[in-house]
Order: C-alpha cells, then structure tokens, then sequence
C-alpha cells in the first residue's frame, strides 16, 4: 500500500433553498479543489460521489456520471457512494484504497445534497428511510427519535440525572454554535444559549428543535493523490494515515451495546492502529453531531472520555480550542449544517484546513495541530473514521 | 437457503397478535425481529417460534414532529422493550397520554397488541408494529 496525500479542498456554503442544482454545488466545490491542487480536469482518473437523497430532492440517480462529464473528466469511472449521512466518508475511503493500491494516481472525491427541495415532512420521511423500512420505521420512528431513544437509554443507563444531561447536551449546540459564527461556509452564523435550546420546540423527547441539526442543501470536494504525485503538486499535503469502517443493524438488534453504537469502536480502532496512533494523539476532532447527544455518545466510543462521562468535557469546556480535545471547531453538523451526502468530505475538508494551519484568520485554528480525526455516522450504524496527519518537515 | 421467517409471515401473525421470532437450533438463542441468521452466534440454523409479548420498556421518545402523511399521528410513544425472552423490539406505545410520559415509565412491563401502518408510496405495501400496553 502506498502513502495517500489530500492536496487540494473545496467546499461550499451550507444553507436553505440553494438555487443551485446539486450537480451545480458539487462543481464549484470540486473546482476549487482541483484548483488547489494544480491538477486539470483531464489528471483525474476517477471520481467518488457520497450522495443520499437527490433521488427524491431532484429526481436523478446515477448524479456522479453527469457531474463527471460536466467537469470535463469525460468517461471516467465514476461512482455513487450511499452510507445515508456518512456516504462521503465512505466514499473517500474507498477513494484512499484505490489510490493506496497503486491503481489510481488521482481521483477526485465528495459529496452533495440538496435537502432543503423536498420540505421537512419529505426530508423526515427520506431521511428515516436510514432506519429499516420493515421492523422499525412502521412503529413510527423518525431520525431524531432515534437519538431521543439513546437520550434517554443514555441517562438511565449511566445513572446520569436527567438535568445534568439535558444541560450537557444544551452545551454541546452552544459550543458548535460559538465557533460556527466564525465560519464563513456555515448555515447558522448565530450564537445561542442554554436557555434557547432547552425552551426551542421538541422534536423527538427529550431533543428540542436545538439539539438538532438542521436539513442542508451543500458540497464539498477533495483531491487525493498518491504521495509521489503529491510532492509533485502541493507543497502542504495532508496524509490519509488510518481509515475504518463498520455497519451494523436495525436499533433494537444493538440492544446489547447501545446507547454505544459498537460500529464506532471498531471502526476507529481499525483507524488508530492503521494509524500507529491513539486518542490521546488527536490534537482535532470532527465528530457527527447530527444531535447533541449523539457528540456525547461519539466522544466516549472514539476514546476522549469513559462511558457515561462524554458530556462532562463540554461541561468544562475540554471540547473549545485550547481543551483537551477540541471537537468541531467547524460549528459542526449543528451550525455548519449538514447536507448528508457532503457532510463527511466537509469535516474532512475542515481536518485538512486545521493541520494546515489555514484557519488563524477565521479564529479557529487549533495552534499546532498535526494529528486529526474524521467520524461520521450513516443512519442508525454505519461508521466511517479517517486519521489525517500532517507530515514532519 | 430460503429466509428462515419472512416479512409477510410474521407481519401476518403480528396482525394476529402473535409475535414470531426464531430459535437457534445451535445455541438456543431467540432472534427477533427476524433475520436471515442467528443473532447471537450467526448460525442458520434456526426455527420459528411464538414470542410471549410481554417484556419490559427499556428507553422511549415522544414524536412531534413527524414523516410524510403521518402528520396526524403526533403526538405519540416509541418504546423499546426488552422482551421475556432476551431480544428487543421496538413499538409503540399505546393507551397512554404521550403528555404525561416521563422516565419513570423505564422499567415498566408491558404486553402486546398491534396497529397496522397502513404504507405509503416508498414503503411496499402495509406493516403491522407492535403496539405495547402497560400492565402485567
């Protein structure tokens, strides 16, 4: 396996109602990609498309193949990547093996979404498709009532008083909502308090509409490239050092496991021992808050704190830049929004931008960063975790 | 191999108030709902077999906001049980006013009927859930 370097990014704003098509959002970030790592159309050899839902936002299917020959990259395979929220993920690690073997010298990868066209009752009813159609879906369940479930497992389970968890899981929106002001690409460019997440509307018992992220219409794109082609185009690569994956099933079959979901575990160990590294090694963290509770639950299992105690490194404010694990600097799924097809190539874009350095200028650069940690959760288990880091000069 | 216990046997029995699972010939585990292999030890080797009903609630959410045309049904409980015989299931509960459902109902037995969803236009046809009451 060969050495796998990120060389260039690209990403574009999150927000309601864009009037682009999803086709139109995944060129302008893709371009800005390959602009920035010096590579033309025609050096890309194949792309990797993380999409959920333009089937019923837009009516196409088969999106990577008309993106591919919008971008000039006429012919080339090109290939759809659906994990529900975690299809960009996926897709990039697929992307890193094919480039890892040697078959591929450079790809193009991403995602895009247009969430925002079909409505919330649409988005609700698509978006619960990632829970399974025949044994749980009928029962009612939507996407925040899958974590309004582990919300409530979680407090029982680990004996915390239900006060102390909604105020944890209050903390978790403010935080992602303090550093999304100061992301120019972000969906929610607002700070909010306590207060206002607990007196928001509920959505699903005990999330209110602030525990929430919101439905996103967004792209984001990466150039990978093998690391010989790297040194020859990019003067800051960012090496893929550790990928994992895992999926499970339906909810109540994790009965044993839950509120952990046991595919995080074994995904990211897979990628910290791929990596030679591990949690006390992360200097950034991109996390799949889609809830508030679900940051909480996904800090424990990537190793930051003990079962049960996630919540406590928001309470004293480990997770801001200057903590001990500064989780979502990005403003998160929460603030940043969440297109889901493009979510995992945004968190990884935004891993990239930290161990560059690149983001002083947005007041949110996690000084000295080396070591990052993508992980994005698909529906109710699929797990995708990428380990970047940066090279040693 | 053929699907030890399909979709529309047990949706039919669960229309009947019967809940089917599967018993492990192998380590005697039960599987419910239904998969293609033992949940515990992934064997094949399995066999249909009627589940009591009754468990006790283990986590439950109240939905206000919910999918496509199931508008009218908000508010409402879903619960996830721990059935008698190990495996959970998840449902919706019944009987109940969802305003005044708290975290005291954890813990709580339940036994079980059924409601029928009656399918929209993605979801290939009709489902019966379990719909659980409380009481012994």
């Amino acid at each position: 396996m060969r050495k796998v370097a990120i060389i260039g990014t690209g990403h574009t704003d999150f927000g309601f109602n864009s009037p682009k098509t999803g086709l139109e959002l995944f060129c302008d970030a893709a371009t800005e990609a390959m602009a920035e790592a010096n590579v033309q159309s025609k050096d890309i050899q194949a792309l990797y498309c993380g999409n959920g839902l333009s089937d019923f936002s837009e009516g196409q299917i088969m999106i990577q193949s008309y993106i591919a020959d919008s971008l000039g990259c006429r012919n080339i395979p090109a290939t759809r990547f659906e994990a529900a929220c975690s299809s960009a993920t996926v897709a990039i690690r697929d992307a890193y093996m094919w480039v890892a073997s040697g078959f591929y010298d450079i790809v193009l990868v991403g995602g895009t979404e247009k969430a925002t066209a079909m409505g919330t009752a649409l988005a609700t009813r698509t978006f619960a498709m990632g829970t399974d159609a025949r044994y749980e879906f009928p029962a009612g369940l939507t996407f925040p009532g899958f974590f309004g479930l582990l919300a409530n497992l979680y407090a029982s389970k680990y004996n915390v008083p239900f006060e102390r968890l909604r105020r944890q899981m209050s903390l978790v929106s403010v935080q992602s909502h303090s550093y999304g002001v100061n992301n120019p690409h972000a969906q929610f460019k607002k700070e909010i308090t306590v207060d206002k997440v607990e007196k928001a509307f509920m959505v699903a018992s005990p999330l209110t509409l602030l525990d929430c992220c919101p439905f996103s219409d967004g792209a984001a794109a990466l150039v990978i490239a093998s690391e010989e082609k790297a040194k020859e185009l990019c003067d800051t690569p960012i090496y893929i050092a550790g990928v994992g994956q895992a999926s499970s099933g339906m909810l109540s079959s994790q009965y044993k496991d839950i509120p952990r979901l046991k595919a995080r575990d074994i995904s990211v160990k897979q990628a910290y021992d791929m990596a030679g590294v591990g949690p006390q090694d992360i200097d950034v963290c991109e996390l799949h808050d889609c809830f508030s509770i679900a940051s909480i639950i996904a800090a424990e299992s990537l190793g930051f704190a003990e079962f049960g105690k996630g919540g406590q490194l928001w309470e004293n404010e480990e997770t801001r830049i200057g903590g001990k694990i500064p989780i979502n600097i990005s403003g998160g799924l929460k603030s940043k929004g969440h297109p889901i097809g493009a979510t995992g190539a945004s968190q990884t874009v935004e891993i990239v931008k930290q161990l560059r350095g690149e983001l002083t200028s947005q007041k949110r650069q996690v000084e000295g960063a080396k070591v990052g940690l993508v992980d994005t959760l698909g529906g109710d288990g699929i797990i995708c975790n990428l380990i970047l880091k940066k090279e040693e000069k | 191999m053929e699907y030890p216990l399909p979709f529309e046997k047990y949706n039919n029995a669960l229309k009947n108030n019967t809940l089917l699972g599967l018993t492990c010939r192998q380590c005697r585990k039960i599987t419910c709902p239904p998969q293609m292999a033992c949940r515990e030890c992934a064997s094949f080797d399995l066999e249909i077999t009627e589940l009591g009903g009754t468990g006790t609630i283990q986590t439950y959410t109240i939905i206000y906001v919910a999918a496509e045309n199931r508008e009218n049904e908000v508010p409402y409980v879903i619960v996830l049980v721990e059935l008698e015989e190990g495996p959970w299931i998840m449902g919706e509960l019944c009987a109940i006013n969802p305003d005044e459902v708290g975290a005291d109902i954890i813990g709580k037995s339940v036994k079980m009927g059924n409601r029928v969803f009656p399918g929209d236009k993605y979801s290939n046809g009709e489902a019966a859930r379990p719909a659980f009451y409380l009481g012994d």
